[in-house]
């Protein structure tokens, strides 16, 4: 007979060293620290909650979409990001979260999501400025995650950015068609831009300095880079796409820096991101409020579904009602 | 860091042939390449309208459902509605593109005259029809020709559940006799439709089995909500001028009655549900949604689907 | 604040996908419904959404009994008596610090 996993927890956690040291995959039912399986449900549940959340913001113009063709694509890009929120959730479960407990979470903000959700969207230009600048910071959040130490997790990463790849694309389209439009559309865009850019570049989080978990994160492989590492990449591919568009950034301070090999950006209001991840940011109560209503008004549809499986279950097993344990016609 | 990690955001900047966005939702008109001319013997004005009215039923439909979304309630109950919108979308889109064409048809051939597909205040050159944005976004309420059905605000989910399977029957039902529509273009909508909508049944009929056979409460639930859509049941069976003018394109609808009523009494008795004995919605003046007269509810729903379209009209979307 | 940990009213099903050119069903994720028949709908919506997947299997997680990957390995205790997945709780101290 082996030895019980339980009895050599030195063992235990060179193994998953090692894993981690390697570079391969832990996979469900793998040892794991405490520390180690609480941070990464964290994570994936978070991430999670953002997907679903951010389907209020896009999904606030489905119905208002100006042609029948863009209503298509909107209704679709929301509903991949049902999936995803679903596929994530379905990977923090394989650490033995349950999908109800982290939606109970959320709506008590015990958990959080991407505070870029936190924000209105007040034209159409949203839309394609959500694809352009907050799926295209998401992606370069989320395609260092591919190679997340956690297996269920990378996996659904990679599903998750082969699909965002076409959102992003699909607002970007719809900017350029915009730009080559009338003058009202043209003034949208821009408007849109200086609405969402500042916010784009909190999605990195704070500053390096200010961040004190990042080494821990990086030592488990669960994370890959830092905040302002990718928050500078953003920028330097953001750039030209923004000068390909037509559009300003609205930022005076940002300009090439050739010394570095990248360009400079003004400074980002601090300020205003602490208070949105406190909870103050102009749309968190509503969008807390919307998908706490969604739950709590679809209770009584969940149990009547339960309770028709439960039902459905006794009659196949050939139980009826009335019936005595010993099976004798009650 | 490597680049590589990073091609796909990279590749936004380039140009693609790329056409796989989602759910197939390219830059091609629906009708793309295939032949829209209406055949020979039908009335192309009859054809448009027709055409006209089904695309009705599906876009005002599909709003419903849209306006359903992040409301649901379970996150499964996203996707498989979303799904159903989007059909729903596509469906409308092919046959309001079927009635432009067919709008322009009339047009060439006839000497002028406008016919009863409204082509007063059209934006579309002489001969060529409106295209499907044009009918979607810039006809006013009495112009649109949708069954009061479809306008319908579901106040529950059991609603939602009843109202999609009384409308995915009956219109399942339509479709399967379209496939042998003497209009090829019909034809061929139709049967992609069918498929849709066999499913879409299915969907409903399982959740309306679920809530009716579930608890007491959802129970009681169900039986309200068919009580409530029962009133709006008759109008999709009444026998209409614009398929009488189409025979052997169209169907009629009264046809339809006896396979609808017996899925539908196969439903409610596994649903353990009685059939409504509820009197039907009068019609105004002996009109109804056929006829460009509707609920107060298309008000708002035109307000809101046209808003940003007709904002811009110069606009390019 | 009430700590009690919520459970989920539907169960956890796990999905196996067989796409167009493929020999054998994989695991693709799971997702939760009232029955087996919601599931398999639901599958065919999450996980064949581009058209990916021809035949869709879907099992309770209950209903599986899995080794532990590491099983030949001296460290783990050989045990096919217990779930792929097991459902319990894993309650989330609030301290957890954030990313």
């Amino acid at each position: 007979m082996t030895a019980l996993a339980e009895d050599r927890p030195d063992e235990l956690e060179a193994h998953f060293d090692d894993t981690i040291a390697r570079d391969r995959r832990i996979e469900p039912r793998d040892w794991v620290p405490d520390r180690y399986r609480a941070t990464m449900i964290r994570q994936i549940a978070q991430h999670a909650h953002s997907e679903i959340i951010g389907m209020q913001p896009e999904g606030n113009w489905i119905t208002r979409a100006p042609s029948l063709r863009r209503k298509a694509v909107l209704i679709a890009k929301v509903q991949d990001e049902a999936g995803h929120g679903m596929y994530l959730y379905s990977a923090a479960e394989t650490l033995g979260a349950d999908r109800a407990d982290l939606t109970a979470k959320l709506v008590s903000g015990r958990q959080k999501y991407s505070s870029i959700f936190n924000y209105p969207t007040l034209t159409y230009a949203d839309v394609g400025v959500i694809g352009w600048l907050v799926d295209g910071a998401a992606i370069c959040n989320q395609v260092p995650l591919c190679r997340s130490s956690y297996g269920p997790y990378a996996r659904a990463m990679v599903r998750i950015c082969k699909e965002e790849s076409f959102h992003q694309r699909q607002g970007y389209e719809l900017l350029m068609t915009m730009m080559r439009g009338s003058a009202a559309q043209r003034a949208m865009v821009q408007d849109a831009t200086d609405r969402f850019w500042w916010p784009s570049l909190m999605m990195f989080g704070p500053p390096d300095d200010q961040s004190p978990n990042t080494a821990q994160s990086m030592a488990w492989g669960v994370k890959r880079h830092t905040n302002d590492e990718l928050r500078q990449r953003f920028v330097d591919m953001t750039v030209p796409q923004a000068g390909k568009l037509g559009v300003t950034l609205p930022d005076p301070d940002l300009s090439w820096n050739s010394e570095r090999g990248h360009y400079d950006f003004g400074a980002v209001d601090w300020d205003e991101f602490t208070a949105v991840v406190k909870g103050h940011g102009p749309c968190n109560a509503q969008r807390v409020a919307h998908r706490k209503g969604a739950h709590d008004d679809g209770a009584w549809v969940r149990e009547a579904a339960a309770a028709h499986a439960a039902k459905q279950a006794a009659r196949d097993a050939g139980i009826k009602p009335g019936d005595t344990l010993d099976g004798e016609a009650g | 860091m490597t680049d590589d990690e990073f091609t796909a955001y990279q590749a936004l900047a380039d140009e693609t042939d790329d056409h796989r966005w989602a759910f197939g939702t390219g830059f091609t008109d629906p009708l793309e390449g295939i032949d829209t001319s209406v055949p020979a013997g039908i009335s192309a004005d009859a054809l448009a309208a027709y055409c006209l009215m089904l695309g009705d039923d599906a876009l005002i439909y599909s709003h419903r459902l849209q306006q359903w979304m992040t409301r649901l309630p379970e996150l499964e109950e996203e996707t498989a509605v979303a799904n159903i919108a989007l059909d729903l979308l596509g469906q409308a889109r092919m046959l309001l593109a079927r009635a432009g064409r067919a709008e322009g048809a009339a047009l060439a051939g006839s000497t002028g005259l406008a016919g009863s597909t409204g082509l007063a205040g059209s934006t579309g050159l002489a001969g060529a029809g409106r295209d499907e944005d044009q009918l979607a976004f810039f006809r006013p309420e009495h112009e649109f020709r949708n069954v009061r059905l479809a306008e319908h605000a579901d106040a529950d989910f059991a609603e939602l559940a009843g109202r999609l399977l009384i409308f995915s029957a009956w219109r399942l039902a339509l479709f399967t006799r379209l496939q042998d529509s003497a209009d090829p273009v019909l034809a061929a909508i139709a049967a992609k439709g069918a498929k849709e909508l066999a499913y879409h049944r299915d969907y409903a009929a399982q959740w309306v089995v679920r809530l009716g056979d579930g608890t007491e409460l959802s129970h009681g639930r169900m039986q309200a909500a068919l009580d409530s859509l029962w009133p709006l049941v008759d109008e999709l069976f009444r026998t209409d001028t614009v398929a009488s003018d189409l025979p052997g394109v169209a169907a009629d609808p009264a046809g339809l009655r006896a396979e609808f009523d017996g899925v539908l009494a196969a439903v409610l008795a596994a649903a353990t549900l009685d059939q409504p004995d509820a009197a039907p919605l009068a019609q105004v003046a002996g009109k109804s949604g056929r006829d460009g007269v509707h609920t107060e509810a298309l008000g708002y729903i035109l307000a809101e689907m046209q808003s940003v379209a007709r904002a811009d009209p110069d606009a390019t979307w | 604040m009430d700590e009690t940990p919520v459970r989920s009213e539907w169960p956890l099903f796990e999905v196996f996908l067989r796409g167009k050119r493929g020999l054998n069903h994989v695991h693709v994720g799971s997702l939760h419904a009232a029955d087996p028949q919601m599931a398999l709908h639901h599958a065919r919506d999450l996980y064949t959404r581009r058209n990916e997947g021809v035949s869709i299997w879907v099992v309770a997680a209950a209903d599986i009994t899995a080794s532990s990957p590491d099983e030949k390995d001296p460290f783990f205790a050989p045990s096919g008596d217990k779930v792929y997945r097991h459902p319990t709780f894993y309650d989330i101290p609030d301290d957890v610090p954030h990313m």
